[in-house]
């Protein structure tokens, strides 16, 4: 009975909620019994949770393939129904979303499978290896939550997943909320984790009103019927609705103006960064405009805001990841200008492109993070290893350390080969390197933007050059040059369990341009199923030479850049970035994130301080509770009370209650009082209620 | 017999048994008293589920069921009957009422060692006066019953309350007190001038002029406004709160502020419509500013059950918004989130008073990093917050999203602009709660940890009776976010029966 109802008897649809319950069988088992576990064994039954979903994701691809691309809905359950709001428990299994299932599913697996190795470490370090079994209580959520939010078959069921990720989100960005990230106590962690919330309801107070409006006048949030019902609605109405969601979008792919949770949630754990933070969650945006794309066609206007916010996102971050130094900052804020391109893709209209570049980016990006991740969690072993075998000076080497810092690295080629061969891939499939994956997918988009939207072609095209200068800079750093700390002479390099999620990572951030090459266009027929379905016509991308050729072009020269400044002379321990002295300010800008967060500081967060202070303490208490009440109206019934009731009050009734009390010396003195006020108050309270009920008479 | 044995009757005055047999239980027995407290409790419980299922209900029905009707009070030309009926606006009060009951009484186990027996009896009796507001049909009735709930909360907050106890009872009774006395003048003038206080046969009648209905809309309105609290007449309600025990507590934001919304649908929508769609813009923005209001406010309190309060004229803003949007989407989301606000505030004033039980603060700058010391008060506390601040999939949501859809297109608000700034509140939601979370549970270890250790004990997680006593609260927390059918399903014939005729004195109006 639970799983009726498909619309297509055949193939696995019927599937399509265990996408959802495996993952949460998966998080109940460690809950309830994981005390008991291993950690190996609660890393196994989380990872073969996701694994299981990747299976039933490709069981879905196949059915669907079977089934000529045609969509199924499986209902599972009614949800809200009130008039003709009806909301329902129903996946949708098209193209679209089995792209988006199997990404998930199947990044999210690796990421698993190296996190049991990554957080048996991390645990240690820091000092508490209770928390493992949280880590993938979390993470198994995540993938639920994930499910929900690309399978759900309305708007509201896919908010379901979309507020869903985001406590995920919240959850392990503060696994470590009691310390920072250099694991010393204190509140940053969380202020982190309660930011990244905090901004994503900014952006799901958007989504909200998207959902109002759409409700009101497409009479739905069930996608078809919306879809069904836009082209009817006024052109005023599309564009509240589009806006409305880009403000959700914002929020969650990271753009202007709410991307700034995005480098703070690095705080989590590094699986995380790479799952949540860059290959899943964040693309949701993407997803939510590439699903959207019947209400995005009806409006060109909204379509070039769109692009315009992807693609001035992706070249001002990408400014910023040139000035950072923690390893893990420079990626995030890669990712946030990477989502850029998606967006301003999704944006242009050009749908195929943008989705091409979130699968690429799932891998070349996971990658990378991961390989950050053994990066730190080498220089880490490196640490250990020298509080424990080295100078035995054990106060020395209590120092705070930051295995984060590129400036603590260089030379990491040598300690750490494995890791530098799949950073080194990562890195140029994220340059757009041909023949790479990001190469391909990059391209496409740019070979769009050239087209028509001329002034996103720049953003992106300059965008792109910063990318390979920033990943140029990070390689030298960080594999190149001399070791710049003893800790990064003793680095080790990370046992199988990370690297072999490691190495099929490269090979899919290698070859995932076959995904999409131009001439067959593999992803672009599979996914053409639901657009053309939803009445959204793609065009097919053209291979464009001159953009291709040049993009390289820009790309290798931003390369050679890097090395001329990072690796013919490679830094030296305690020097300053050979970019400052070349562009002074600039540079301290970018160092800086262009003062982004002082700027939200002094003009949100201050500012609704004060105003939460200032109604509570002055205004809600002081006026209202202490004069307002207490002095004007409490003060000037007792002023009536005096002259009214002088004589009555103190001749009978505190003579009544005194000699009551006197009577009944062993009552408890509070109850005395009470009956005492209690008694008063009552009848003046009546008396007053008799004045008015004759005043009322009077004037009848 | 038959009327004694009534289901309304005996749900309504079961709990008396048990005071009955408090009498008759030595007050040192505190194990004995405890156990036929939450035994009679329990029995009204049953006895509610008894009238949804096995009494012949009728969910289906929009009219009032089982309805008792007898003469009462027959002065002058007065006809004051002895009326108790239930209908879908109703029920899930009732079962919020005598499910909540329980618990609170379950929560004051080791909470309250003096004068259990006093204690106890208060509690029960409030339990009569709450369910007998909101089965009265008879406008009288129904205000002996709303006046009644006043003294034995008064006496719960003003002998196991705080150290400033006495000021806030005395407040509370007044201030609500002084709430009734024109809904009390609107009561009498309604039935002399339409001949009768059976809701019913008022509402049947209507043919009031609209400048009349403005004045009885108003008397009512101020005494349910009071209750509510609607901004800006919540200054009793932090006082109340914080003062009031644990149990106090649960109860008052849990039942009886509900009383007040309850009062609005029961009352004011149906006996006054026209009136009633006039007046929507206004507390519509009423309640707009207490949900902005109540949320910034919160956010700048120190200590715990004070940010809980403020949040209650937030979360009741919601309630307001939904009621006044006059469509079938506002107001069952407004009947929801008036049983989620139950669940969810109850819950939360539960956990604080679990951890103050132990450390006899609520001083947020002393806690932090909780979550580590209590993993499973962590937990729950965490699900407790995420139903607060309405994370979908959880049942704060589905009110609030209910009532922010209704809201937005409600023809009687008349401008999506109200509900537009209400979903802001949805933002200042999560700052106050993950403020709230943050501080007590996240971060290094607070000062608090070290402090109750030198008291000879460390901080307990939560011991198996206090999770007893959250579970029953956590399953509804998940159940109504999941699948909230059956819940939507015995309230919407009612609601829809009351829109109905809202909406068609409204035409008459134009």
């Amino acid at each position: 009975m639970l799983l009726s109802e498909a619309t297509h008897s055949a193939g696995f649809f019927f599937l399509a909620p265990w996408l959802v319950f495996v993952p949460l069988i998966g998080l109940l088992i460690n809950l309830i019994f994981g005390r008991r576990f291993s950690e190996k064994t609660i890393g196994t039954i989380a990872s073969l949770a996701a694994g299981t979903d990747f299976v039933i994701a490709v069981l879905l691809a196949w059915s669907l393939a079977a089934a000529g691309g045609h969509e199924a809905q499986v209902t599972l359950a009614e949800w809200i129904h009130i008039g003709n709001l009806q909301l329902d428990w129903t996946f949708r299994v098209d193209t679209l979303s089995v792209m988006m299932m199997l990404v998930v599913s199947g990044v999210g697996t690796l990421i698993h499978i190296y996190a049991i190795g990554y957080m048996h470490e991390d645990v240690r370090y820091k000092n508490d290896p209770g928390r493992y079994r949280r880590f993938f209580i979390y993470l198994n959520l995540f993938i639920a939550m994930m499910m929900i939010l690309v399978s759900g078959d309305s708007y509201l069921m896919l908010f379901v997943g979309w507020e869903g990720v985001g406590l995920c989100s919240f959850l392990l960005i503060g696994f470590w909320y009691d310390m920072d990230t250099l694991g010393r106590p204190s509140w940053a962690n969380s202020n982190a984790a309660k930011k990244a919330f905090i901004a994503n309801r900014v952006g799901d107070f958007g989504f909200l009103l998207a959902a109002f409006t759409m409700f009101w006048y497409f009479g739905t949030l069930q996608f078809d019927g919306v879809f069904a019902a836009a082209p009817q609605a006024s052109e005023g109405v599309i564009l509240a609705v589009t806006l409305f969601l880009l403000i959700g979008v914002t929020g969650k792919s990271a753009q202007i103006p709410l991307y700034i949770w995005l480098p703070d949630a690095m705080a989590g754990p590094t699986p995380v960064s790479a799952l949540i933070h860059a290959a899943t969650m964040v693309t949701a945006g993407v997803y939510l405009v590439a699903r959207s794309a019947p209400l995005y066609s009806l409006s060109h206007q909204a379509q070039y805001i769109v692009a315009m916010v992807g693609g001035v996102t992706a070249l001002f971050a990408a400014t910023i990841a040139v000035g950072q130094y923690d390893i893990k900052k420079v990626l995030a804020y890669s990712t946030i200008s990477q989502l850029g391109f998606m967006v301003a893709a999704v944006g242009m209209g050009a749908y195929v492109a943008g989705l091409f570049h979130l699968v690429t980016h799932a891998f070349f990006k996971a990658l990378l993070f991961l390989s950050a991740g053994s990066v730190i969690l080498g220089m880490e072993r490196g640490h250990h290893h020298l509080a424990h075998h080295g100078h035995g000076d054990a106060h020395h080497e209590e120092e705070v350390f930051d295995p984060g810092d590129m400036r603590n690295m260089g030379n990491l080629r040598k300690r750490m080969p494995v890791t530098f061969t799949v950073y080194l891939i990562g890195a140029l499939a994220l340059g757009g390197i041909f023949p790479f994956a990001g190469f391909w997918s990059k391209d496409e988009i740019l070979a769009e933007a050239f087209k028509e939207f001329k002034t996103v072609y720049w953003l992106l095209a300059i965008a792109a050059f910063f990318t390979a200068f920033y990943m140029g800079r990070q390689i030298w750093m960080v594999f190149f040059g001399n070791e710049r700390t003893e800790v990064a002479a003793h680095a080790e390099e990370s046992p199988r369990v990370i690297t072999v999620p490691l190495m099929i990572l490269a090979a899919l951030s290698t070859l995932g341009g076959a995904l999409n090459l131009p001439g067959l266009h593999t992803l672009e027929t599979w996914v053409e199923h639901t657009f053309e379905a939803v009445g959204v016509h793609l065009n097919v991308g053209e291979f464009n030479l001159t953009v291709a050729l040049s993009s390289t072009g820009l790309a290798l020269l931003a390369i050679f850049l890097s090395w001329l400044l990072y690796g013919r002379k490679p830094l030296q321990a305690g020097d300053a970035d050979p970019l400052k002295k070349m562009l002074g300010p600039i540079f301290t800008g970018m160092e800086n994130k262009w003062w982004v967060d002082e700027g939200y500081q002094a003009l949100v967060i201050d500012r609704y301080n004060d105003l939460a202070r200032f109604l509570a303490q002055t205004l809600d208490w002081d006026f209202w509770h202490d004069w307002f009440h207490e002095k004007v109206i409490a003060g000037a019934y007792h002023g009536l009370v005096a002259f009214l009731s002088d004589p009555i009050d103190r001749g009978l009734i505190d003579a009544a209650a005194n000699g009551l009390a006197r009577l009944t010396k062993n009552s408890a003195a509070s109850l005395r009082r009470l009956q005492n006020g209690f008694v008063r108050s009552y009848a003046l309270s009546v008396l007053l209620g008799v004045v008015l009920i004759m005043g009322y008479l009077l004037i009848k | 017999m038959d009327f004694v044995l009534h289901p309304l009757n005996l749900v309504t005055f079961f709990p008396l048994v048990g005071v009955l047999a408090l009498f008759f239980i030595d007050k040192e027995n505190k194990e004995a008293i405890r156990w036929t407290a939450l035994v009679t409790s329990l029995i009204t419980f049953v006895i509610s589920l008894w009238v949804l299922f096995g009494s012949g209900y009728d969910p289906a029905n929009p009219d009032l069921q089982l309805v008792i009707r007898k003469s009462w009070i027959q002065v002058a030309n007065w006809d004051i009957t002895y009326a108790l009926g239930v209908d879908g606006l109703s029920i899930l009060l009732l079962l919020l009422t005598t499910f909540l009951t329980p618990i609170a009484i379950l929560s004051t186990w080791t909470a309250i060692e003096d004068r259990v027996k006093d204690f106890m009896l208060f509690f029960l009796l409030l339990e009569v006066g709450m369910i007998g507001v909101f089965l009265a049909q008879d406008l009288f009735l129904f205000y002996i019953f709303w006046e009644f709930t006043l003294v034995p909360m008064y006496f719960l907050v003003g002998i196991w309350g705080g150290p400033n106890r006495i000021y806030a009872a005395i407040k509370f009774f007044l201030y609500t007190m002084a709430g009734s006395i024109l809904m009390l003048l609107a009561i009498l003038w309604l039935g002399i001038h339409q001949g009768t206080f059976y809701v019913p046969q008022l509402i049947e009648m209507g043919g009031i002029p609209l400048s009349v209905q403005k004045w009885l809309f108003l008397a009512f309105a101020l005494a349910f406004a009071i209750k509510v609290p609607m901004w800006p007449l919540h200054s009793w309600l932090p006082d109340a709160h914080v003062q009031a025990p644990t149990a106090g507590s649960v109860i008052l934001a849990g039942v009886l502020l509900k009383m007040g919304t309850y009062g609005f649908l029961r009352f004011n929508l149906p006996l006054f419509p026209q009136a009633a769609v006039k007046y929507a813009p206004t507390m519509a923005l009423l309640a707009v500013i207490g949900i902005l209001y109540g949320a910034a406010v919160s956010y700048a309190q120190q200590d715990a059950k004070k940010l809980v309060a403020y949040s209650s004229v937030s979360h009741l803003g919601f309630v307001m918004l939904g009621i006044f949007a006059l469509n079938s989407q506002g107001v069952q989301g407004a009947i929801l989130q008036m049983i989620n606000h139950g669940l969810s505030t109850g819950a939360l004033f539960l956990l604080v008073g679990m951890v103050y039980e132990q450390t006899h603060t609520r001083d947020l700058n002393v806690y932090g990093g909780l979550w580590k010391v209590m993993p499973v008060y962590g937990t729950l506390m965490l699900i407790v917050t995420l139903s607060s601040m309405g994370l979908p999939g959880l049942n704060g949501f589905v009110g609030e999203f209910t009532i922010l859809l209704g809201a937005f297109g409600s023809q009687a608000i008349g401008s999506p602009w109200y509900a537009g700034l209400a979903a802001a509140g949805v933002i200042l939601a999560a700052v106050y709660m993950l403020y709230m979370y943050q501080k007590m549970f996240l971060g290094p270890q607070g000062s608090i940890v070290e402090e109750v250790k030198k008291h000879g004990h460390a901080l307990r997680d939560l011991n198996a009776r206090e999770i007893i006593t959250l579970v029953p609260l956590l399953v509804f927390i998940f159940w109504i976010g999941l699948y909230p059918k059956p819940f939507f399903a015995l309230m919407a014939p009612s609601v829809d029966k009351l829109i109905n005729i809202v909406q068609t004195a409204a035409m008459a109006m134009h």
